[in-house]
């Protein structure tokens, strides 16, 4: 059981989406895990044939427990094994533990790769109306290959892969199986799908709550789960984090006027939004003042090696998520705003992965969205600071002793005071300035 | 053949958010504010409409995807500078 999120003790295998026998590589989901916050996929850290299933459905373990055994030995659906990527890495459920015990993310291993799309199949994709995040790639590095999409675009007319929990909830509502297109691997119909079509009754958000079923021990509602953790980690923040908090208005002329220039280039599916800017440029910022990259641990500050940068995402039915974009420092601007597209599309979806839920080294909140001047932010422990967004707008700015309108913003930071002072956090702001003012080196 | 415009905005809505609807919506009503469109939902929705009307909308036409009135004008507009 991976930990998906700092705050994570353990969570509900609600559904496998292999059994014994099935060939599994590294990066393929394998089953799906309930936690507190939300449904998340979880992914396979190894390569091999599934030998058996340690935990059932509906069960709930502590993080670090093995859930299940592969061919050669290893423990699958295992949190990511060291740097190292040595094939016995996660050995034993203890091993596992230790991973995952509020430490930083594993140094350079990385995050399964966004499956690679050529613009080809990525066109024929949209052709066929498939979403290539919802298909199983049975290429190389389980990327996707023509066939896969097309295998995707014509699933109703296949014969029915209906996973066990799936078969069951269907006969327990009277679901028509028929009826229904499977988003599991290779268009299996999944426990999910069988539960959204039992409750069309319900006004449809675009989020799909995780609802719990009959098979497991009643919970509460999924968003008051939700609320309960986030005000559970937000009291913790205040309780025992002394924050300070500092604001800097940016100048983004030069940054807008550029990418409006990139994205007359860019193929529409690709365009970027401000906020890739500013998380490309704080990512970087957070690179150099590294007394702000990390995390509170065992009262003292230990630095991460990466930035993970964590994102802060609004749910439509209430609530949020924090995905992360690991190894966001090294990323470009266009990639920056691929793994921003990513990851809203996975968090709305109720679809995240696990390997989308690596522990964030620093969190950015962009509530300039929802059109807030500046954000005054708490940070979530055990990380040491959070950079805030406010919204973009025209604004009167004085420029070579003229006042001008330019498009200003706010970033703010809000400061763990035990780990660092304000003049460090001020370095962080005005290195998020200097490099938004040559958004073309980003 | 494409869609009218109206249909088209609609159609491409929906694929954001699944329960939206424009039927007894105020054609001047803002539609990021109806709809809770966030700035990448709009990107979305300009990707979409272009690809259903088959013509790019750069980012400065997006101004005219406020409403629903200037929405089908700018798309009416486009479609017929298409034509000639």
């Amino acid at each position: 059981m991976p930990s998906l999120g700092a705050d994570m003790e353990q969570g509900v295998l609600v559904e496998w989406l292999v059994k014994v026998g099935d060939p599994v590589h590294r990066g393929d989901v394998v089953a799906v895990v309930e936690t507190p916050k939300s449904t998340v996929e979880v992914e396979c850290f190894e390569t091999g044939t599934v030998e058996e299933l340690l935990v059932s459905e509906g069960e709930r373990v502590p993080v670090g427990q093995a859930l299940a055994r592969l061919g050669d030995g290893a423990v699958a659906a295992a949190p990511p094994p060291d740097a190292s990527g040595s094939p016995d890495a996660s050995g034993s459920p203890e091993a596992a533990r230790s991973t995952t015990a509020g430490a930083p993310p594993p140094t350079t291993a990385p995050a399964p790769r966004p499956r690679p799309l050529s613009p080809v199949l990525r066109h024929r994709a949209r052709e066929l109306g498939v979403d290539p995040v919802t298909v199983h790639g049975t290429g190389r590095d389980g990327a996707l290959t023509r066939h896969d999409v097309e295998a995707a675009a014509s699933r109703p007319r296949h014969r029915l892969r209906v996973s066990p929990l799936a078969r069951r909830l269907a006969a327990q509502e009277g679901v028509d199986l028929d009826t229904l297109t499977g988003t599991g691997a290779e268009g299996s119909i999944r426990a999910d799908d069988v539960r959204r079509a039992g409750r069309h009754t319900t006004p449809s958000g675009r989020v799909h709550p995780p609802v719990s079923t009959a098979p497991r021990p009643a919970a509460a509602a999924p968003t008051s789960d939700m609320r309960r953790s986030i005000a559970a980690l937000m009291t913790v923040s205040n309780r025992d984090i002394p924050h300070y908090h500092l604001t800097l208005t940016v100048d983004l002329q030069r940054g807008l006027v550029w990418m409006r220039e990139r994205n007359r280039e860019l193929d529409m599916a690709e365009r970027l939004v401000p906020a890739a800017l500013l998380l490309a440029a704080t990512a970087r910022a957070v690179r150099s003042v590294p007394e702000l990259n990390g995390h509170w641990v065992d009262d003292g500050f230990r630095p991460a090696a990466d930035v993970d940068l964590g994102l802060i995402l609004s749910l439509r039915s209430g609530g949020l998520l924090v995905p992360a974009i690991a190894g966001a420092d090294r990323l470009t601007v266009d990639e920056t705003m691929a793994r921003i597209r990513e990851l809203t599309r996975r968090a709305r979806a109720g679809r995240l992965r696990g390997s989308d839920l690596v522990q964030p080294s620093i969190t950015v909140s962009n509530l300039g969205d929802q059109g807030v001047d500046s954000v005054l932010g708490v940070i979530y422990p055990p990380q040491v600071a959070l950079v805030g967004f406010g919204a973009v707008g025209d604004r009167p700015w004085a420029v070579d002793g003229m006042l001008g309108v330019r498009p200003l913003v706010t970033v703010s930071l809000a400061g763990d005071h035990r780990a660092s002072d304000g003049a460090t956090g001020s370095r962080l702001l005005r290195t998020i300035d200097r490099l938004l003012q040559t958004p073309e080196e980003l | 053949m494409t869609d009218d415009p109206r249909t088209m905005l609609e159609t491409a809505l929906r694929e954001i958010v699944p329960d939206a609807s424009l039927d007894g919506l105020d054609g001047g009503a803002d539609l990021r504010e109806t709809f809770e469109l966030d700035s990448l939902d709009v990107v979305e929705l300009v990707e979409r409409l272009g690809k259903r009307a088959g013509f790019r909308i750069e980012d400065d036409d997006a101004d005219q995807l406020r409403t629903v009135d200037s929405a089908t004008a700018f798309l009416a507009r486009r479609a017929r500078a298409a034509r000639h």
